[in-house]
């Protein structure tokens, strides 16, 4: 994940991709200071489909240059990389917002399952319904 | 058929995956989802009861109404929380 902005900076073809636009999300303490860490779990097979599928409609949506996602499944630390996107286009508005797009449905439709892992215990993360909400603004408009 | 579990369904049933033969008169998901209930209660009552229960069959979101063979693969799991 270190480099994923290099390589993704790698594939942009001279002189027409003019953004690269990245975010990394980390595991964040939702328990008040008691989190350990997160525990990743996913659908192999599926979870890869999905974010296949996530990509395309994004490349579908915007006239991009590429697209890279990555999410990491196992034991995660507080303060670690959890996940990340990049999207390569000409112009920065179309990347944020394919970003931004691919980021709402992967909360959503991909399937990984966080559980947490506190000092006081374990638990599994319910899901958001802001989740929800943001992902079906793309779909409104 | 195969049967798959995720996240906390999986550590409410004890297993990841199991092998079942469909069961006769079972031809959708949401059949499929009655028939565990009913012939399992012990083990399914807690699921179902752990909120909305999603379903994949071979790798796909399905829904109520998809319909069911003998070689597919079924997953049930909760809403997904990646991200």
């Amino acid at each position: 994940m270190e480099d994923a902005s290099a390589e993704l900076k790698s594939r942009a073809v001279p002189g027409a991709d003019g953004a690269l636009v990245t975010f990394t999300g980390l595991v964040r303490d939702n328990a008040a200071g008691n989190l350990q860490s997160l525990e990743l779990e996913h659908y192999p097979g599926m979870t890869e489909k999905s974010l296949q599928r996530i990509a395309n409609d994004a490349l579908t949506r915007w006239t991009l240059g590429g697209i890279s996602i990555i999410h990491r499944v196992g034991s995660l630390p507080v303060g670690s990389r959890i996940v990340f996107c990049g999207v390569l286009s000409a112009h920065r508005q179309a990347a944020f917002d394919a970003c931004n797009y691919v980021m709402d449905h992967l909360k959503t439709d991909a399937p990984f399952w966080k559980k947490e892992i506190r000092s006081d215990g374990a638990e599994w993360v319910e899901k958001r319904v802001a989740d929800d909400q943001a992902r079906d603004r793309w779909e409104a408009g | 058929m195969q049967l798959k579990y995720f996240a906390r369904y999986r550590e409410m049933l004890g297993c990841g995956e199991e092998q079942m033969e469909l069961p006769t008169g079972v031809t959708t998901v949401s059949e499929l989802l009655a028939w565990l209930q009913q012939s399992q209660p012990e083990r399914f009552d807690q699921v179902f009861a752990a909120g909305s229960v999603l379903t994949a069959v071979n790798e796909e979101m399905a829904k109520a109404d998809t319909p069911l063979s003998d070689n597919d693969t079924v997953a049930l799991f909760p809403p997904v929380t990646g991200g």
